[in-house]
C-alpha cells in the first residue's frame, strides 16, 4: 500500500515538472547556450557507445538470423530482419538503454547533489525555477538528440549485419544483396515509428531522472540511492513503453 | 508594511523596505519540535539579530521565513504576504546567505553572482560586470571571478555567498552566521556592510550570528532562540546586563578551568 502511494506520488510530482517545465518553454531562447551544452553533453557521452553496441547487436542479428535461416533456405533475407529489428526495436530501445545509463544516472546525481547541497533551495529563493533552468533545456535537447542517436544505432546496427553477412563462412552473403533486400521489405514508416518510440524513451528517460534527482532528500549517501533509483526506474519504464508505443504504431 | 522608499546600492531605482512578521510560529519535523509558538516582528529597514546555541533553530526560522519551509503552526509574513507562497518571492526581492553557502558548484564564481541579474534580466551584460565586479572587490574577492567554488576556503565561500547576496539588491537581506568563518577584519567589513546597507539603502537585514560585537554593535533589536523557544528579546544595550541567566550565561560565558563544563557532566 505504501509503495503504490510512493509510486502515484513519482508519477504525479513527475506530471506537474513536466508542465512546470513547459510552461518555461518562451525561455528557451534565451536559455539556448544551456540547450546547446545539454545538447553536447548528450550526444557526446551516448554516442560513441550506442555506436559500438548497435554494431555489435547488428552483428549478433545477422548471425542468429543467419544460422536458423539457412536450415530452410532463407538466409538471402538476412538483410531485412537484421534492418527491420534495429529500426522498429533495437536501434531506439538500445539508444535508451545507453541514455539510462549515461545521461539519466548524470542527470540524477547532479541534481539530487544540487538538492542535498541546498543549491536548489538557493535557485528557489532568488525566483529562479529549477524546472525553468535545470530542466526544460534538458528536456528539449534529448528531443533533439534522441532521434539522431536511434537513426545512428539504426545505420551502425545495418552496417554491422552486413560486415558479419559478408564474412561469416555458413552465410556468406554481398553487401548489395543485403542491403537490396533491406530496402525491399522495409518501409519509411518503419524508421519513422523507431524515431517516434526513441523520442518518447528519450523524454521520459530525462523527465523521470530530472524528478528523481530534485526530489532527493537527506545526505550523500541519498544522492547514490537516487542514481540507482533513477536507472532502475528508467530501465523499467523504457521496456512498459516500449509495449504501448508499439501497440500504438501498429 | 512600507516606509521610506529605498534606493538600490547599484541601480538607484526605489523600492520600499519591507518587514517581516511571525506570528507563533511552530515547526516539527515528524515528531521532534524544533520551533515552538516563536512571534516577532522585524520593522522595515531594521536590523535584527537573532541567537542562540547550536541546535535551537535559528537556521530552520529563516527558511521559514524565505519561504523553504512551510508552518506547522502559525504564520509567517513578509510584506504581508505570506512567506510560503510563492507570488511573494515574485514581488518581493529577499536574498538568503546560507549557512554551508549553497553556491552553484558548476559554476564559476563571477557566473554565481551574475545568475540572478542574467536571469531576472535587470541589466545588459556590461552592466551586470560592474555590478559583480564591484561586489566582488568590496569583500576582497576579485582573485577568485573565474575559479569554481570547490578550489575556495571555507571563509572565501562565505564571503561569496554574501556578495552573491549583495548582487540580488535584496530589498529583505538574511544572513546565516555570516562572520563565524572569518577573520576579524573581514567580520567587520561584513558588519559594516550590513550596516551601511541599512544606513544609505533602507535593506531590512536578519542576521543569525553568534559574534557578539556585531550584535550589540550594529543590531536594532536582538532575540535570543534557545531550544526553539524565543526567551529573549530587546535592544542591545538591555543585553549588556541580562537579567534571564540563561541567556547572561549564554552570552557571557565564564571559562572557568578549575571547574569546567564537560566536569559537571560526568557527576
Ligand atoms: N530537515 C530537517 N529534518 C529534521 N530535523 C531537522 C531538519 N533541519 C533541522 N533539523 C533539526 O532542527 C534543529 C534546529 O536546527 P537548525 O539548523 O535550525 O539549528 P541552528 O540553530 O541553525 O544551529 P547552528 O547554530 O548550529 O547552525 C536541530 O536539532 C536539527 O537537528
Ligand atoms: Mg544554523
Amino acid at each position: 500500500m505504501n509503495q503504490l502511494t510512493a509510486i502515484l506520488e513519482g508519477i504525479g510530482s513527475t506530471l506537474q515538472l513536466l508542465f512546470r517545465a513547459v510552461s518555461y518553454t518562451p525561455s528557451l531562447w534565451r536559455q539556448r547556450a544551456r540547450f546547446i551544452e545539454q545538447c553536447y553533453l548528450i550526444g557526446y557521452t551516448t554516442l560513441p557507445i550506442v555506436a559500438i553496441l548497435s554494431f555489435f547487436i547488428g552483428s549478433v542479428l545477422a548471425l542468429q538470423a543467419g544460422y536458423s535461416m539457412s536450415n530452410f533456405g532463407a538466409k538471402q533475407f538476412i538483410g531485412s530482419l537484421v534492418g527491420l529489428s534495429m529500426a522498429r526495436e533495437l536501434g531506439p530501445v538500445m539508444a535508451a538503454i545507453l541514455l539510462a545509463g549515461r545521461v539519466g544516472s548524470a542527470i540524477a546525481a547532479e541534481l539530487a547533489s544540487m538538492k542535498v547541497y541546498q543549491e536548489i533551495d538557493a535557485l528557489e529563493t532568488m525566483n529562479i525555477p529549477p524546472a525553468k533552468i535545470l530542466v526544460l533545456p534538458r528536456l528539449a535537447a534529448v528531443l533533439v538528440m534522441m532521434p539522431v542517436l536511434a537513426i545512428i544505432a539504426d545505420l551502425v546496427g545495418w552496417f554491422g549485419g552486413a560486415i558479419i553477412s559478408k564474412y561469416t563462412q555458413s552465410i556468406a552473403i554481398e553487401p548489395e544483396a543485403y542491403f537490396s533486400v533491406l530496402r525491399r521489405f522495409m518501409v519509411f514508416k518503419d524508421v519513422l515509428n523507431g524515431l517516434i518510440k526513441a523520442e518518447v524513451f528519450g523524454f521520459a528517460i530525462v523527465l523521470v531522472c530530472c524528478n528523481i534527482g530534485l526530489n532527493t532528500r537527506g545526505g550523500p549517501r541519498e544522492i547514490g540511492a537516487a542514481v540507482t533509483r533513477a536507472v532502475v526506474v528508467s530501465l523499467i519504464l523504457i521496456l512498459v513503453l516500449d509495449y504501448f508505443v508499439t501497440k500504438a504504431l501498429m | 508594511m512600507t516606509c521610506s522608499p529605498t534606493r538600490n546600492p547599484f541601480t538607484h531605482t526605489e523600492t520600499a523596505a519591507v518587514g517581516v512578521a511571525i506570528e507563533g510560529l511552530s515547526k516539527n519535523f515528524g515528531c521532534f519540535e524544533v520551533l515552538k509558538n516563536v512571534t516577532f516582528s522585524v520593522e522595515p529597514g531594521e536590523i535584527f539579530v537573532l541567537m542562540g546555541p547550536s541546535g535551537s533553530g535559528k537556521s530552520v526560522l529563516l527558511k521559514h521565513i524565505v519561504g523553504l519551509e512551510k508552518p506547522t503552526a502559525g504564520r509567517v509574513t513578509v510584506d504581508g504576504r505570506d512567506a510560503s507562497s510563492e507570488t511573494t518571492r515574485e514581488q518581493v526581492r529577499l536574498a538568503l546567505v546560507f549557512q554551508s553557502g549553497a553556491l552553484f558548484n558548476s559554476l564559476s564564481v563571477y557566473d554565481n553572482l551574475a545568475l540572478y541579474p542574467r536571469e531576472h534580466q535587470v541589466a545588459d551584460e556590461a552592466a551586470i560586470r560592474e555590478k559583480v565586479m564591484r561586489a566582488l572587490q568590496i569583500l576582497s574577492l576579485e582573485g577568485t571571478a573565474h575559479k569554481s567554488p570547490s578550489e575556495l576556503s571555507g571563509g572565501m565561500k562565505k564571503r561569496v555567498a554574501i556578495a552573491r547576496g549583495l548582487v540580488m539588491e535584496p530589498q529583505l537581506m538574511l544572513y546565516d552566521e555570516p562572520t563565524s568563518e572569518l577573520d576579524p577584519v573581514m567580520s567587520a567589513t561584513i558588519t559594516e556592510i550590513i550596516a551601511t546597507l541599512k544606513d544609505e539603502y533602507h535593506v531590512t537585514s536578519i542576521v543569525v550570528s553568534h559574534d557578539r560585537e556585531l550584535a550589540l554593535g550594529i543590531a536594532d533589536r536582538v532575540g535570543i532562540l534557545m531550544g526553539g523557544e524565543l526567551v529573549s528579546l530587546g535592544t542591545p544595550a538591555e543585553l549588556r546586563a541580562p537579567k534571564d541567566p540563561r541567556v547572561a550565561e549564554f552570552l557571557y560565558p565564564k571559562i572557568d578551568l578549575k571547574n569546567p563544563r564537560f566536569k559537571k557532566l560526568e557527576t
